[in-house]
Protein backbone atom coordinates (compact mmCIF):
# COMPACT_ATOMS: atom_id res chain seq x y z
CA UNK A 1 0.00 0.00 0.00
CA UNK A 2 1.69 3.16 -1.16
CA UNK A 3 -1.15 5.64 -0.79
CA UNK A 4 -0.06 8.81 1.02
CA UNK A 5 -1.25 9.46 4.56
CA UNK A 6 -2.98 12.61 3.38
CA UNK A 7 -3.47 13.39 -0.29
CA UNK A 8 -2.71 17.10 -0.44
CA UNK A 9 -4.73 17.75 -3.56
CA UNK A 10 -7.87 16.43 -1.88
CA UNK A 11 -7.23 18.33 1.32
CA UNK A 12 -6.44 21.58 -0.51
CA UNK A 13 -9.58 21.25 -2.59
CA UNK A 14 -11.60 20.78 0.60
CA UNK A 15 -10.07 23.94 2.08
CA UNK A 16 -10.62 25.85 -1.09
CA UNK A 17 -14.25 24.91 -1.63
CA UNK A 18 -15.41 25.22 1.97
CA UNK A 19 -13.04 27.85 3.38
CA UNK A 20 -9.99 27.44 5.63
CA UNK A 21 -11.91 28.25 8.78
CA UNK A 22 -14.58 25.65 8.07
CA UNK A 23 -11.98 23.03 7.06
CA UNK A 24 -10.32 23.52 10.45
CA UNK A 25 -13.63 22.94 12.25
CA UNK A 26 -14.25 19.87 10.13
CA UNK A 27 -10.83 18.42 11.02
CA UNK A 28 -11.59 19.02 14.70
CA UNK A 29 -14.92 17.24 14.35
CA UNK A 30 -13.25 14.27 12.66
CA UNK A 31 -10.56 14.05 15.36
CA UNK A 32 -13.33 14.06 17.97
CA UNK A 33 -15.48 11.44 16.24
CA UNK A 34 -12.91 9.03 14.79
CA UNK A 35 -11.74 7.47 18.11
CA UNK A 36 -15.33 6.37 18.75
CA UNK A 37 -15.40 4.70 15.32
CA UNK A 38 -12.20 2.80 16.14
CA UNK A 39 -13.66 1.74 19.47
CA UNK A 40 -16.81 0.66 17.66
CA UNK A 41 -14.75 -1.46 15.27
CA UNK A 42 -12.89 -3.12 18.14
CA UNK A 43 -16.04 -3.74 20.19
CA UNK A 44 -17.97 -5.05 17.21
CA UNK A 45 -15.13 -7.41 16.37
CA UNK A 46 -15.03 -8.67 19.95
CA UNK A 47 -18.79 -9.10 20.06
CA UNK A 48 -18.95 -10.63 16.59
CA UNK A 49 -21.48 -7.96 15.57
CA UNK A 50 -21.09 -7.94 11.79
CA UNK A 51 -23.57 -5.14 11.13
CA UNK A 52 -22.03 -2.73 13.59
CA UNK A 53 -18.56 -3.63 12.31
CA UNK A 54 -19.50 -2.88 8.74
CA UNK A 55 -21.18 0.42 9.68
CA UNK A 56 -18.19 1.64 11.68
CA UNK A 57 -15.81 0.71 8.85
CA UNK A 58 -18.14 2.45 6.42
CA UNK A 59 -18.16 5.72 8.40
CA UNK A 60 -14.40 5.67 8.81
CA UNK A 61 -13.92 5.05 5.09
CA UNK A 62 -16.29 7.84 4.13
CA UNK A 63 -14.64 10.44 6.39
CA UNK A 64 -11.09 9.39 5.52
CA UNK A 65 -11.77 9.98 1.84
CA UNK A 66 -13.19 13.43 2.62
CA UNK A 67 -9.83 14.56 4.03
CA UNK A 68 -7.71 12.73 1.50
CA UNK A 69 -6.61 10.04 4.00
CA UNK A 70 -6.44 7.56 1.15
CA UNK A 71 -4.51 4.76 2.87
CA UNK A 72 -6.81 4.79 5.90
CA UNK A 73 -9.82 4.96 3.60
CA UNK A 74 -8.58 1.95 1.61
CA UNK A 75 -8.02 -0.09 4.78
CA UNK A 76 -11.45 0.81 6.15
CA UNK A 77 -12.99 -0.10 2.81
CA UNK A 78 -11.38 -3.55 2.92
CA UNK A 79 -12.90 -4.10 6.35
CA UNK A 80 -16.29 -2.81 5.20
CA UNK A 81 -16.37 -5.19 2.25
CA UNK A 82 -14.64 -8.12 3.94
CA UNK A 83 -16.60 -7.95 7.18
CA UNK A 84 -15.57 -9.52 10.46
CA UNK A 85 -13.67 -12.38 8.81
CA UNK A 86 -11.30 -10.01 7.02
CA UNK A 87 -10.14 -8.54 10.35
CA UNK A 88 -9.83 -11.98 12.01
CA UNK A 89 -6.66 -12.98 10.25
CA UNK A 90 -8.40 -12.96 6.88
CA UNK A 91 -7.58 -10.98 3.77
CA UNK A 92 -8.02 -7.59 5.40
CA UNK A 93 -5.60 -5.48 7.42
CA UNK A 94 -5.41 -6.24 11.12
CA UNK A 95 -7.14 -3.71 13.31
CA UNK A 96 -3.85 -2.67 14.85
CA UNK A 97 -2.55 -1.55 11.44
CA UNK A 98 -5.67 0.55 11.01
CA UNK A 99 -5.18 2.18 14.41
CA UNK A 100 -1.54 2.94 13.53
CA UNK A 101 -2.56 4.52 10.24
CA UNK A 102 -5.18 6.58 12.03
CA UNK A 103 -2.48 7.94 14.40
CA UNK A 104 -0.48 9.06 11.37
CA UNK A 105 -3.57 10.66 9.81
CA UNK A 106 -4.46 12.45 13.05
CA UNK A 107 -0.93 13.85 13.36
CA UNK A 108 -0.86 14.94 9.72
CA UNK A 109 -4.27 16.59 9.94
CA UNK A 110 -3.30 18.40 13.15
CA UNK A 111 -0.23 19.69 11.35
CA UNK A 112 -2.23 20.85 8.33
CA UNK A 113 -4.82 22.38 10.61
CA UNK A 114 -2.20 24.67 12.12
CA UNK A 115 -0.45 25.19 8.81
CA UNK B 1 -40.78 27.38 -0.73
CA UNK B 2 -37.76 28.59 -2.59
CA UNK B 3 -37.61 29.37 -6.26
CA UNK B 4 -36.09 26.43 -8.07
CA UNK B 5 -34.19 28.42 -10.65
CA UNK B 6 -30.77 28.24 -9.08
CA UNK B 7 -32.00 30.42 -6.24
CA UNK B 8 -32.37 29.57 -2.59
CA UNK B 9 -34.29 26.46 -1.74
CA UNK B 10 -35.06 24.86 1.59
CA UNK B 11 -33.06 21.64 1.87
CA UNK B 12 -32.81 18.84 4.40
CA UNK B 13 -29.54 16.95 4.91
CA UNK B 14 -29.89 13.54 6.56
CA UNK B 15 -26.70 11.82 7.70
CA UNK B 16 -25.70 10.13 10.96
CA UNK B 17 -22.05 11.02 10.47
CA UNK B 18 -21.26 14.46 11.82
CA UNK B 19 -18.38 15.20 9.43
CA UNK B 20 -20.54 14.33 6.42
CA UNK B 21 -23.47 16.31 7.76
CA UNK B 22 -21.41 19.44 8.40
CA UNK B 23 -19.63 19.21 5.08
CA UNK B 24 -22.76 18.75 3.00
CA UNK B 25 -24.58 21.49 4.89
CA UNK B 26 -21.65 23.84 4.32
CA UNK B 27 -21.50 23.08 0.57
CA UNK B 28 -25.21 23.71 0.17
CA UNK B 29 -25.19 26.89 2.19
CA UNK B 30 -22.35 28.16 0.04
CA UNK B 31 -24.60 27.53 -2.96
CA UNK B 32 -27.13 29.87 -1.40
CA UNK B 33 -29.60 27.37 0.02
CA UNK B 34 -31.12 27.30 3.43
CA UNK B 35 -30.31 23.99 5.09
CA UNK B 36 -31.62 21.97 8.02
CA UNK B 37 -30.10 18.66 9.10
CA UNK B 38 -31.13 15.44 10.82
CA UNK B 39 -28.95 12.66 12.24
CA UNK B 40 -31.19 9.73 11.37
CA UNK B 41 -34.21 8.73 9.29
CA UNK B 42 -36.72 8.93 12.10
CA UNK B 43 -35.81 12.53 12.97
CA UNK B 44 -35.76 13.40 9.28
CA UNK B 45 -39.30 12.08 8.68
CA UNK B 46 -40.58 14.05 11.67
CA UNK B 47 -39.07 17.21 10.22
CA UNK B 48 -40.45 16.57 6.73
CA UNK B 49 -43.93 16.11 8.18
CA UNK B 50 -43.60 19.30 10.19
CA UNK B 51 -42.18 21.78 7.70
CA UNK B 52 -41.98 22.03 3.91
CA UNK B 53 -38.73 21.19 2.12
CA UNK B 54 -37.86 21.49 -1.56
CA UNK B 55 -35.36 18.66 -1.58
CA UNK B 56 -33.83 16.03 0.70
CA UNK B 57 -30.26 14.73 0.63
CA UNK B 58 -30.39 11.31 2.19
CA UNK B 59 -27.66 9.03 3.53
CA UNK B 60 -28.41 5.30 3.50
CA UNK B 61 -26.49 3.78 6.41
CA UNK B 62 -28.02 5.21 9.59
CA UNK B 63 -29.02 3.90 13.00
CA UNK B 64 -32.68 3.87 14.18
CA UNK B 65 -34.10 4.28 10.68
CA UNK B 66 -31.95 3.93 7.60
CA UNK B 67 -32.31 5.61 4.21
CA UNK B 68 -34.14 2.68 2.62
CA UNK B 69 -36.79 2.81 5.32
CA UNK B 70 -37.16 6.57 4.81
CA UNK B 71 -37.66 6.08 1.06
CA UNK B 72 -40.26 3.37 1.76
CA UNK B 73 -42.16 5.71 4.07
CA UNK B 74 -42.07 8.59 1.60
CA UNK B 75 -43.57 6.52 -1.23
CA UNK B 76 -46.72 5.77 0.74
CA UNK B 77 -47.11 9.30 2.09
CA UNK B 78 -49.33 11.32 -0.24
CA UNK B 79 -48.01 14.62 0.98
CA UNK B 80 -44.37 13.67 0.80
CA UNK B 81 -44.04 11.26 -2.08
CA UNK B 82 -43.28 13.97 -4.63
CA UNK B 83 -40.55 15.47 -2.49
CA UNK B 84 -37.34 14.91 -4.48
CA UNK B 85 -34.68 12.86 -2.71
CA UNK B 86 -31.04 12.67 -3.74
CA UNK B 87 -29.24 9.79 -2.11
CA UNK B 88 -25.73 10.60 -0.94
CA UNK B 89 -23.98 7.46 0.10
CA UNK B 90 -20.71 5.62 0.01
CA UNK B 91 -22.53 2.28 0.06
CA UNK B 92 -20.78 -0.21 -2.15
CA UNK B 93 -22.51 -2.08 -4.90
CA UNK B 94 -24.70 -1.19 -7.85
CA UNK B 95 -27.57 -3.18 -6.27
CA UNK B 96 -27.91 -0.50 -3.60
CA UNK B 97 -28.09 2.26 -6.20
CA UNK B 98 -30.75 0.36 -8.11
CA UNK B 99 -32.74 -0.24 -4.94
CA UNK B 100 -32.71 3.49 -4.13
CA UNK B 101 -33.88 4.46 -7.59
CA UNK B 102 -36.60 1.81 -7.49
CA UNK B 103 -37.77 3.23 -4.18
CA UNK B 104 -38.24 6.60 -5.84
CA UNK B 105 -34.94 8.38 -5.23
CA UNK B 106 -34.34 11.02 -7.85
CA UNK B 107 -30.60 10.63 -8.04
CA UNK B 108 -27.60 8.95 -6.41
CA UNK B 109 -24.36 10.69 -5.52
CA UNK B 110 -21.34 8.85 -4.17
CA UNK B 111 -19.58 10.31 -1.16
CA UNK B 112 -17.39 12.25 -0.87
CA UNK B 113 -19.73 14.35 -2.95
CA UNK B 114 -18.19 16.47 -5.67
CA UNK B 115 -19.51 20.04 -5.12
CA UNK B 116 -19.88 20.82 -8.82
CA UNK B 117 -21.80 17.61 -9.45
CA UNK B 118 -23.87 18.28 -6.34
CA UNK B 119 -24.85 21.71 -7.58
CA UNK B 120 -25.85 20.39 -11.01
CA UNK B 121 -27.92 17.53 -9.58
CA UNK B 122 -29.70 19.78 -7.11
CA UNK B 123 -30.45 22.32 -9.83
CA UNK B 124 -31.92 19.60 -12.05
CA UNK B 125 -33.97 18.13 -9.21
CA UNK B 126 -35.40 21.46 -8.14
CA UNK B 127 -36.27 22.30 -11.73
CA UNK B 128 -38.10 18.99 -12.07
CA UNK B 129 -39.94 19.65 -8.84
CA UNK B 130 -40.95 23.09 -10.10
CA UNK B 131 -42.40 21.59 -13.29
CA UNK B 132 -44.20 18.92 -11.29
CA UNK B 133 -45.67 21.54 -8.98
CA UNK B 134 -46.76 23.52 -12.02
CA UNK B 135 -48.41 20.47 -13.57
CA UNK B 136 -50.16 19.68 -10.29
CA UNK B 137 -51.38 23.26 -10.09
CA UNK B 138 -52.78 23.06 -13.63
CA UNK B 139 -54.59 19.82 -12.90
CA UNK B 140 -55.89 21.25 -9.65
CA UNK B 141 -57.25 24.25 -11.48
CA UNK B 142 -59.14 22.14 -14.00
CA UNK B 143 -60.34 19.26 -11.89
CA UNK B 144 -61.67 18.33 -8.50
CA UNK B 145 -59.09 17.31 -5.89
CA UNK B 146 -60.17 13.65 -6.24
CA UNK B 147 -59.65 13.69 -9.98
CA UNK B 148 -56.36 15.53 -9.64
CA UNK B 149 -55.21 12.82 -7.24
CA UNK B 150 -56.34 10.09 -9.62
CA UNK B 151 -54.47 11.67 -12.52
CA UNK B 152 -51.36 11.84 -10.41
CA UNK B 153 -51.77 8.27 -9.13
CA UNK B 154 -52.13 6.96 -12.67
CA UNK B 155 -49.00 8.86 -13.60
CA UNK B 156 -50.77 10.64 -16.45
CA UNK B 157 -50.44 7.46 -18.49
CA UNK B 158 -51.83 7.71 -21.98
CA UNK B 159 -54.33 5.09 -23.03
CA UNK B 160 -58.06 4.67 -22.84
CA UNK B 161 -60.75 2.51 -21.39
CA UNK B 162 -64.46 2.00 -21.80
CA UNK B 163 -66.39 3.81 -19.09
CA UNK B 164 -70.01 4.42 -18.22
CA UNK B 165 -70.40 8.13 -17.62
CA UNK B 166 -72.39 11.29 -18.31
CA UNK B 167 -71.22 14.00 -20.70
CA UNK B 168 -72.32 17.61 -20.65
CA UNK B 169 -71.94 20.29 -23.33
CA UNK B 170 -72.74 23.89 -22.59
CA UNK B 171 -72.25 27.21 -24.30
CA UNK B 172 -73.42 30.79 -24.35
CA UNK B 173 -76.37 31.64 -26.61
CA UNK B 174 -75.66 34.24 -29.31
CA UNK B 175 -72.16 34.71 -28.00
CA UNK B 176 -70.71 35.83 -31.32
CA UNK B 177 -73.08 38.79 -31.69
CA UNK B 178 -72.55 39.62 -28.03
CA UNK B 179 -68.79 39.61 -28.55
CA UNK B 180 -69.08 41.84 -31.60
CA UNK B 181 -71.14 44.41 -29.73
CA UNK B 182 -68.60 45.11 -27.00
CA UNK B 183 -64.87 45.87 -26.63
CA UNK B 184 -62.63 42.77 -26.73
CA UNK B 185 -61.34 43.18 -23.17
CA UNK B 186 -64.92 43.14 -21.92
CA UNK B 187 -65.54 39.89 -23.78
CA UNK B 188 -62.52 38.26 -22.18
CA UNK B 189 -63.60 39.50 -18.77
CA UNK B 190 -67.07 38.12 -19.39
CA UNK B 191 -65.61 34.75 -20.41
CA UNK B 192 -63.43 34.63 -17.31
CA UNK B 193 -66.40 35.24 -15.02
CA UNK B 194 -68.46 32.73 -16.96
CA UNK B 195 -65.76 30.07 -16.73
CA UNK B 196 -65.24 30.68 -13.02
CA UNK B 197 -68.98 30.21 -12.38
CA UNK B 198 -69.29 27.13 -14.59
CA UNK B 199 -66.17 25.43 -13.24
CA UNK B 200 -67.43 25.97 -9.75
CA UNK B 201 -70.80 24.36 -10.46
CA UNK B 202 -69.30 21.45 -12.42
CA UNK B 203 -66.51 20.64 -9.96
CA UNK B 204 -68.95 21.10 -7.07
CA UNK B 205 -70.94 18.15 -8.39
CA UNK B 206 -67.94 15.93 -9.12
CA UNK B 207 -67.54 16.73 -12.82
CA UNK B 208 -64.36 17.43 -14.75
CA UNK B 209 -64.08 19.98 -17.51
CA UNK B 210 -62.27 18.26 -20.36
CA UNK B 211 -62.55 20.80 -23.16
CA UNK B 212 -62.85 24.59 -23.24
CA UNK B 213 -63.33 26.13 -26.64
CA UNK B 214 -64.36 29.74 -27.00
CA UNK B 215 -67.54 29.96 -24.97
CA UNK B 216 -68.12 26.19 -25.12
CA UNK B 217 -67.40 23.69 -22.39
CA UNK B 218 -67.39 19.91 -22.39
CA UNK B 219 -67.37 18.14 -19.06
CA UNK B 220 -67.66 14.59 -17.91
CA UNK B 221 -69.17 13.05 -14.77
CA UNK B 222 -68.15 9.55 -13.68
CA UNK B 223 -64.69 9.47 -15.27
CA UNK B 224 -61.77 9.27 -14.72
CA UNK B 225 -63.01 8.64 -11.18
CA UNK B 226 -66.25 6.62 -10.90
CA UNK B 227 -69.09 8.69 -9.50
CA UNK B 228 -72.27 7.06 -8.18
CA UNK B 229 -75.32 8.88 -9.60
CA UNK B 230 -73.22 10.60 -12.29
CA UNK B 231 -76.43 11.25 -14.28
CA UNK B 232 -78.09 13.12 -11.44
CA UNK B 233 -74.85 14.91 -10.51
CA UNK B 234 -74.57 16.25 -14.05
CA UNK B 235 -78.19 17.42 -14.09
CA UNK B 236 -77.82 19.11 -10.72
CA UNK B 237 -74.66 20.82 -11.93
CA UNK B 238 -76.63 22.04 -14.97
CA UNK B 239 -79.36 23.46 -12.77
CA UNK B 240 -76.77 25.26 -10.68
CA UNK B 241 -75.11 26.62 -13.81
CA UNK B 242 -78.42 28.09 -15.01
CA UNK B 243 -79.06 29.56 -11.58
CA UNK B 244 -75.61 31.16 -11.43
CA UNK B 245 -75.96 32.55 -14.94
CA UNK B 246 -79.34 34.06 -13.98
CA UNK B 247 -77.77 35.81 -11.01
CA UNK B 248 -74.87 36.97 -13.14
CA UNK B 249 -77.33 38.21 -15.79
CA UNK B 250 -79.19 40.29 -13.23
CA UNK B 251 -75.91 41.86 -12.14
CA UNK B 252 -75.11 42.68 -15.75
CA UNK B 253 -78.54 44.18 -16.34
CA UNK B 254 -78.11 46.37 -13.26
CA UNK B 255 -74.90 47.62 -14.90
CA UNK B 256 -76.79 48.34 -18.14
CA UNK B 257 -75.42 45.31 -20.04
CA UNK B 258 -77.37 42.61 -21.82
CA UNK B 259 -77.89 39.38 -19.81
CA UNK B 260 -76.40 36.15 -21.08
CA UNK B 261 -78.11 32.84 -21.54
CA UNK B 262 -76.64 29.36 -21.86
CA UNK B 263 -77.73 26.06 -23.33
CA UNK B 264 -76.83 22.68 -21.86
CA UNK B 265 -77.03 19.19 -23.39
CA UNK B 266 -76.52 16.03 -21.34
CA UNK B 267 -76.24 12.37 -22.40
CA UNK B 268 -75.22 9.21 -20.55
CA UNK B 269 -73.82 5.86 -21.61
CA UNK B 270 -70.66 4.07 -22.58
CA UNK B 271 -67.75 5.97 -24.00
CA UNK B 272 -64.04 5.62 -24.53
CA UNK B 273 -62.20 7.78 -22.04
CA UNK B 274 -58.51 8.37 -21.61
CA UNK B 275 -55.57 10.63 -22.18
CA UNK B 276 -54.79 11.39 -25.77
CA UNK B 277 -51.96 13.34 -27.21
CA UNK B 278 -48.23 12.97 -26.83
CA UNK B 279 -46.11 12.74 -23.74
CA UNK B 280 -45.50 16.48 -24.00
CA UNK B 281 -49.07 17.54 -24.36
CA UNK B 282 -52.03 15.41 -23.46
CA UNK B 283 -55.62 15.94 -22.55
CA UNK B 284 -58.33 13.84 -20.97
CA UNK B 285 -60.97 13.06 -23.59
CA UNK B 286 -64.18 11.10 -24.01
CA UNK B 287 -65.21 9.80 -27.40
CA UNK B 288 -68.29 8.01 -28.70
CA UNK B 289 -71.96 8.24 -29.66
CA UNK B 290 -72.93 9.42 -26.19
CA UNK B 291 -70.59 12.38 -26.55
CA UNK B 292 -71.98 13.28 -29.97
CA UNK B 293 -75.52 13.06 -28.64
CA UNK B 294 -74.77 15.43 -25.76
CA UNK B 295 -73.37 17.91 -28.27
CA UNK B 296 -76.47 17.60 -30.48
CA UNK B 297 -78.76 18.09 -27.47
CA UNK B 298 -76.90 21.25 -26.55
CA UNK B 299 -77.39 22.62 -30.07
CA UNK B 300 -81.05 21.59 -29.94
CA UNK B 301 -81.67 23.88 -26.91
CA UNK B 302 -81.83 26.77 -29.41
CA UNK B 303 -84.72 25.09 -31.20
CA UNK B 304 -86.49 23.68 -28.16
CA UNK B 305 -86.12 26.96 -26.27
CA UNK B 306 -85.34 25.01 -23.12
CA UNK B 307 -81.99 25.60 -21.38
CA UNK B 308 -81.34 22.00 -20.29
CA UNK B 309 -81.96 18.98 -22.53
CA UNK B 310 -81.13 15.38 -21.62
CA UNK B 311 -81.37 11.95 -23.26
CA UNK B 312 -83.43 8.99 -22.09
CA UNK B 313 -80.48 7.20 -20.47
CA UNK B 314 -79.87 10.21 -18.23
CA UNK B 315 -83.55 10.69 -17.47
CA UNK B 316 -84.19 7.10 -16.44
CA UNK B 317 -81.42 7.32 -13.85
CA UNK B 318 -82.77 10.45 -12.17
CA UNK B 319 -84.60 10.44 -8.87
CA UNK B 320 -88.13 11.85 -8.95
CA UNK B 321 -86.93 14.97 -7.14
CA UNK B 322 -85.96 16.38 -10.52
CA UNK B 323 -88.84 17.54 -12.70
CA UNK B 324 -88.55 16.39 -16.32
CA UNK B 325 -90.73 17.19 -19.33
CA UNK B 326 -90.77 14.77 -22.30
CA UNK B 327 -90.43 16.63 -25.61
CA UNK B 328 -90.92 13.56 -27.80
CA UNK B 329 -88.61 12.08 -30.43
CA UNK B 330 -86.25 14.35 -32.32
CA UNK B 331 -84.34 13.29 -35.46
CA UNK B 332 -80.64 14.13 -35.11
CA UNK B 333 -78.02 14.23 -37.79
CA UNK B 334 -75.98 11.03 -37.72
CA UNK B 335 -78.63 9.09 -35.80
CA UNK B 336 -80.59 6.41 -37.64
CA UNK B 337 -83.60 6.62 -35.32
CA UNK B 338 -85.16 9.66 -33.71
CA UNK B 339 -84.03 10.24 -30.11
CA UNK B 340 -86.33 10.81 -27.16
CA UNK B 341 -85.50 14.20 -25.69
CA UNK B 342 -86.37 15.50 -22.24
CA UNK B 343 -86.24 19.01 -20.83
CA UNK B 344 -85.18 19.51 -17.24
CA UNK B 345 -86.84 22.18 -15.16
CA UNK B 346 -83.98 24.62 -14.57
CA UNK B 347 -85.14 25.42 -11.03
CA UNK B 348 -83.91 22.76 -8.63
CA UNK B 349 -86.53 21.30 -6.26
CA UNK B 350 -85.64 22.23 -2.71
Amino acid sequence: MTAPTIDRATFDALQETTGAEFARELVDTFLEEAPAMLTDLRDALAAGDADRFRRAAHSLKSNSLTFGALALGAMARELELGGLASAQGGSGPPLAALVDEYSRVAAALSGLRHG
Amino acid sequence: MGDARGAAARLLVVDDNKVNRLLLTRSLEMQGHSVASAENGRVALEMMRREPFDLVLLDMEMPEMDGFQVLEQLVVDRRLRDLPVIVTSSLEGIANVVRCIELGAEDYLTKPVNPVLLKARIGASLEKKRLRDQQKELVRRFATPEVAQDLQDSGFSLGGKLVHATVMFSDIRDFTSLAESQPPEETIELLNTYYALMFDAIAGHGGVVTVMMGDGLMSVFGAPVPLPDHEESAVRAAQEMIELIDLFGRERQAAGKPPIRIGIGIASGEMVAGYTGTNERATYTCIGDTVNLASRLETHTKVALRPILIDDATRSALSDRIAVLPLGPVPFKGKAAAVEVFAVDPAPQR
